[in-house]
C-alpha cells in the first residue's frame, strides 16, 4: 500500500515541534482527574490570569504518574532544561509565571529537571542549549529521582508531557509514524507476526497473547470484523487506563487503527466507563481530530484502508469488563456475560468476529511497531514481556502510577519506587488484581511481578491495581469488602455467583461482627471452590480469590475473629474497644474536640478518658491523635 | 410531560436498539434521573418493548428512576479509598445529612451515593460533589465542605 499523504504527517510534526518547543516560555499543568482533585484547575486558572497579555503558553497536559505530588507544573524557558514543580498552589503558580517571563530561576518547590526530551523513538531533543544559571544543577534530574529511576515508560510515554488535545504534539513525539510504516510497508500478516514475536500479552486481566488473538480473529469467518477497546476500567484501585485516555488518547487510537488493519476490520468501538467523563471528552476530541487529518475514515492517509471508531459510554457495571458482557452492552442490552464455548474472536459483537484488547495493550502497539519486536521482548521476563503500569495506592508513601519492566519484585516496587509504607508502618499485604485478585503477604515480597508468579501466589496481574496495606488493615474485613462489592456487581445470571457470593458475604459479615462459628472457615473454602468451577464467567470464577487468598495467608486472623472474638488489626467495630493510654496522652484535647459523640473527657494538660458507653468506635480520635495515645484492643 | 427535549436527544442517534444506553445517559444528564414518561416514549420511538428499556435502566448503576437533589455527593468506596477510611466518611455524611446512600434530603438539596472507584486512588479517600472531585478528604472537613453547597 502506498501512502499519498505523508506530507500531512510532516506538517503536523512541524506544528507539534513549534508547540512543544516554542521560542517563548511554555508552562504545563497536569490536568487529569487526579490533578484536578488536587487543585490543578485553580492553578491553571491562576496561570492563565497571570500570563494574560504575555506570550507565555499555558498548556494543560495529562498525568505524569506522580499523583501524590499533584498539582504538577512544568516550566520550560527556551534554552533551559524543563523544570518540574510539585504540589503547586495558585500563588506559587503566579510566581512561576512572573519568573518565567523574566527568565528567572525558581528553586523553591522544584521536583526535578529534564534536560533531554528524547521520545521513545525518534530524535533527541536537547533542551539545555543556552547558558543556564549555575544553581539549576542543585535540582536533580527527574530520571534520577527514586520514583522515576526504575521506570520504563512505554504505554505512558507521552502522559504528562503532551497536550492530549493536540494531535500535532502527539505526532511530534513520533506518533502515527508506526501507522504510516504499517500502511506503507507491511502486510496484515507481517503486523500480526511482529506483535506475536514481541510477546505482548493482554494488559487487562487474563494475559492472553495479543498476536495470537489477532490471528484467530483475522482468520475467523463472517463479515465485518470488529475491534474493541475495553476502557471499562472497573477494578477499584486501578486507574492507568483513565490516565492514558486522558493524557495520550492518540496512542490508543493509533494502536487500534494498526490492529484493525492487521485483523481486517472497518469499525472499532471504545467502551469507556461513565465514571470517567474527562476521558470521554478527551477521546471524542481526539477522534474528531484524527478524522479531520485523514487518520480515521474512508481512506486513511491516502492508503485506501478504511476504518472508523465510535465511543460507547458504559453504564457503571463492573461485569461489563468481561468481554461478552461488554459486547452485550455495546449492543444496547443489559451487560450479562454468556458462556464462552464459542470465543468472541469468532462470534462476538452482533455475532461477528470481534477482537477486544484493553487500553494499555492498544497503547503498546505503536511502540512495538516503531521500535521492533526484539526491542520490546528484550524488556521483562521470559514469559511476560515489556512493562506493566501499576497504580501503587493505599498505605504507601508515594502513591501514583508507575510503569516498570515485568519481573521487578514487589519489594522493589513498594520500597525503591514508592518509598515504602506510609508513616513508616509495617507492611502487611499487597492486594493485586482487583476484586478478582488476591492478597500477597509481606513474606512474599521478593516475588517477581509477572503473570505466572502472581497467579501461583493465588492472586493475578489483573489490570495492575496494587493496593498496599499496613498492619491496620483487617484481612477478614477486606475479604468481606471485596465480597460485598462483588455481590453488588454480580449480574445474577448464574446461580453459583448470585447465591454463592451472597452466602459467603453472610458468613464473612458474621465473622467480622463476632458471630463466627468454627465450621465457617471450611464452608468458605467449599463455597469458594464451587464458585471457581461452576460460575458462568470470569467474574464469578475468580470472585472467591480475595477470600481464598486471605484464608491461605492470614488464617490465624480469621481464627482470632472466630475463637477469641478479637480483631488483631483493630478494625472490626464489634470486636474492639478504644481507650486512651494515660502515659502517652498529653491532654491536648484534640481528640475530644473532634469526637462526634462528645465521648472523650478530661482536663487540659491531663490524660483524657473515653466514655465507653457513649463511644461509637468511629476511630476519629485515633486518626487525629498526634501522640499515638489512642489504643485499640 | 413535555417530550420535546427527549425527541431532540433521540434525534442525535440512529433509531436502533444499540442507541438505547446512550439515549438514557443523555436523558439522565438532562433530568438527573429517568422519568417514567420519558422511558415509555423512548420505548415507542426505538420500537423496543418497555420491559427491555426498564431492564437496562435498572441494570446499570449510572441510572436512577428517582429524582435527585440539587447536588449529588458521591463517596468513593473503591479499594484504595476503603483502606484509607472512606467508610468513616460515608458514616459521617449519613449523620450530617440524615439520609442513607441512594436517598435525597427532604429539602432536595443533596443526594448521597457510593461509587466503586472514580480513578482517584492516589488521593484517597475521594469524594465527588457534582463535577468536582475532592482528594484526601478528612472526616473533620465534611461540615465545611457541605456548607459550600448549602
Amino acid at each position: 500500500m502506498a501512502i499519498k499523504q505523508q506530507s500531512t504527517l510532516d506538517t503536523l510534526r512541524e506544528q507539534g515541534r513549534q508547540r512543544l518547543y516554542p521560542d517563548v516560555p511554555r508552562i504545563t499543568v497536569g490536568m487529569a482527574t487526579c490533578g484536578q482533585a488536587a487543585g490543578a484547575a485553580e492553578v491553571y486558572q491562576a496561570l492563565q490570569e497571570a500570563t494574560q497579555g504575555t506570550s507565555i503558553a499555558v498548556v494543560p497536559v495529562g498525568c505524569r504518574g506522580y499523583c501524590q505530588r499533584e498539582p504538577l507544573v512544568d516550566v520550560r524557558i527556551p534554552g533551559w532544561p524543563r523544570l518540574i514543580y510539585a504540589q503547586v498552589t495558585p500563588d506559587q503558580a503566579r510566581e512561576l509565571a512572573e519568573a518565567a517571563s523574566n527568565r528567572q530561576l525558581v528553586l523553591d518547590g522544584a521536583l526535578g529537571r529534564e534536560d533531554n526530551d528524547k521520545p521513545l523513538w525518534g530524535e533527541e531533543q536537547i533542551l539545555a542549549t543556552d547558558s543556564v544559571p549555575e544553581q539549576i544543577d542543585t535540582i536533580p534530574l527527574l530520571r534520577d529521582i527514586d520514583f522515576y529511576k526504575h521506570q520504563v515508560r512505554i504505554a505512558t510515554r507521552n502522559c504528562g508531557i503532551i497536550d492530549p488535545a493536540s494531535l500535532p504534539e502527539y505526532v511530534a513525539r513520533g506518533g502515527y509514524q508506526a501507522l504510516a510504516k504499517v500502511l506503507e510497508q507491511m502486510t496484515p500478516e507481517e503486523v500480526i507476526e511482529e506483535i506475536t514475536a514481541s510477546g505482548l500479552r493482554g494488559r487487562g486481566g487474563g494475559g492472553f497473547p495479543t498476536g495470537r488473538k489477532w490471528r484467530s480473529c483475522r482468520e475467523a469467518k463472517g463479515e465485518p470484523h470488529y475491534v474493541i477497546c475495553n476502557a471499562d476500567e472497573g477494578d477499584p484501585g486501578a486507574y492507568m487506563d483513565r490516565s492514558i485516555l486522558e493524557g495520550d488518547p492518540h496512542a490508543v487510537l493509533e494502536g487500534m487503527i494498526i490492529g484493525a488493519y492487521a485483523i481486517g476490520s472497518p469499525q472499532g468501538y471504545i467502551y469507556v466507563r461513565a465514571e470517567y467523563p474527562l476521558a470521554v471528552s478527551t477521546l471524542r476530541e481526539a477522534i474528531n481530530q484524527a478524522r479531520t487529518a485523514g487518520l480515521l475514515g474512508n481512506d486513511i492517509l491516502g492508503s485506501g484502508f478504511a476504518f472508523d471508531i465510535d465511543i460507547v459510554r458504559g453504564g457503571g457495571a463492573f461485569v461489563c469488563g468481561e468481554s461478552t458482557a461488554l459486547m452485550a452492552s455495546v449492543e444496547g442490552r443489559a451487560g450479562e456475560p454468556r458462556s464462552k464455548y464459542v470465543h468472541t474472536v469468532e462470534s462476538g459483537l452482533w455475532d461477528k468476529p470481534t477482537n477486544l484488547n484493553n487500553v494499555e495493550t492498544w497503547a503498546n502497539v505503536p511502540a512495538i511497531i516503531a521500535q521492533g519486536p526484539d526491542w520490546f521482548s528484550s524488556i521483562g521476563t521470559e514469559k511476560s514481556k515489556g512493562t506493566k503500569v501499576f497504580s501503587a495506592v493505599g498505605n504507601v508513601q508515594n502513591t501514583g502510577l508507575v510503569e516498570v519492566p515485568m519481573g521487578m519484585t514487589l519489594h522493589e516496587l513498594v520500597y525503591d519506587v514508592c518509598g515504602g509504607v506510609l508513616d513508616g508502618r509495617e507492611l502487611k499485604a499487597i492486594q493485586t488484581g482487583g476484586p478478582s485478585g488476591g492478597c500477597i503477604p509481606a513474606e512474599l515480597l521478593d516475588l517477581p511481578i509477572d503473570y505466572e508468579h502472581l497467579t501461583e501466589a493465588g492472586s493475578m496481574m489483573g489490570s495492575g491495581g496494587m493496593i498496599v496495606m499496613d498492619d491496620r488493615t483487617c484481612m477478614v474485613e477486606l475479604a468481606r469488602y471485596f465480597t460485598e462489592f462483588l455481590v453488588e456487581e454480580s449480574c445474577g445470571k448464574c446461580g453459583p455467583c448470585r447465591e454463592g457470593l451472597y452466602q459467603m458475604l453472610h458468613i464473612l459479615t458474621d465473622i467480622t461482627q463476632g458471630r463466627g462459628k468454627p465450621e465457617y472457615i471450611e464452608q468458605l473454602e467449599e463455597l469458594g471452590e464451587l464458585l471457581s468451577w461452576a460460575s458462568l464467567c470470569a467474574l464469578g470464577g475468580t470472585a472467591a480469590n480475595p477470600v481464598l487468598s486471605t484464608l491461605r495467608y492470614f488464617r490465624e486472623e480469621y481464627e482470632a475473629h472466630i475463637y477469641d472474638k478479637k480483631c488483631p488489626a483493630g478494625v472490626c467495630q464489634e470486636l474492639i474497644s478504644y481507650r486512651i493510654d494515660p502515659e502517652a496522652c498529653t491532654g491536648c484535647h484534640l481528640c475530644a474536640r473532634n469526637c462526634p459523640q462528645q465521648a472523650i473527657v478530661g482536663d487540659p494538660k491531663e490524660p483524657h478518658q473515653i466514655l465507653t458507653e457513649k463511644c461509637i468506635k468511629c476511630g476519629i480520635c485515633r486518626e487525629v491523635c498526634k501522640f499515638d495515645a489512642v489504643v485499640v484492643e | 410531560m413535555d417530550l420535546t427535549k427527549t425527541d431532540e436527544i433521540i434525534k442525535q442517534y440512529e433509531i436502533a436498539p444499540q442507541s438505547l444506553i446512550a439515549i438514557l445517559q443523555d436523558v439522565q444528564d438532562e433530568w438527573q434521573y429517568l422519568p417514567r414518561e420519558v422511558l415509555e416514549h423512548i420505548a415507542t420511538r426505538l420500537q423496543i418493548p418497555i420491559s427491555q428499556v426498564f431492564r437496562v435502566a435498572t441494570f446499570y448503576s449510572a441510572f436512577t428512576l428517582q429524582p435527585r437533589g440539587r447536588h449529588l455527593i458521591s463517596v468513593c468506596t473503591g479499594t484504595a479509598c476503603h483502606v484509607r477510611g472512606s467508610g468513616r466518611l460515608l458514616e459521617r455524611l449519613q449523620e450530617l445529612l440524615q439520609i442513607a446512600p441512594g436517598e435525597t434530603t427532604p429539602d432536595k438539596q443533596f443526594s448521597l451515593e457510593t461509587v466503586h472507584c472514580m480513578g482517584c486512588c492516589a488521593l484517597a479517600p475521594a469524594v465527588r460533589i457534582d463535577e468536582k472531585v475532592f482528594g484526601e478528604v478528612a472526616v473533620g472537613q465534611l461540615p465545611d465542605l457541605l456548607e459550600k453547597y448549602e
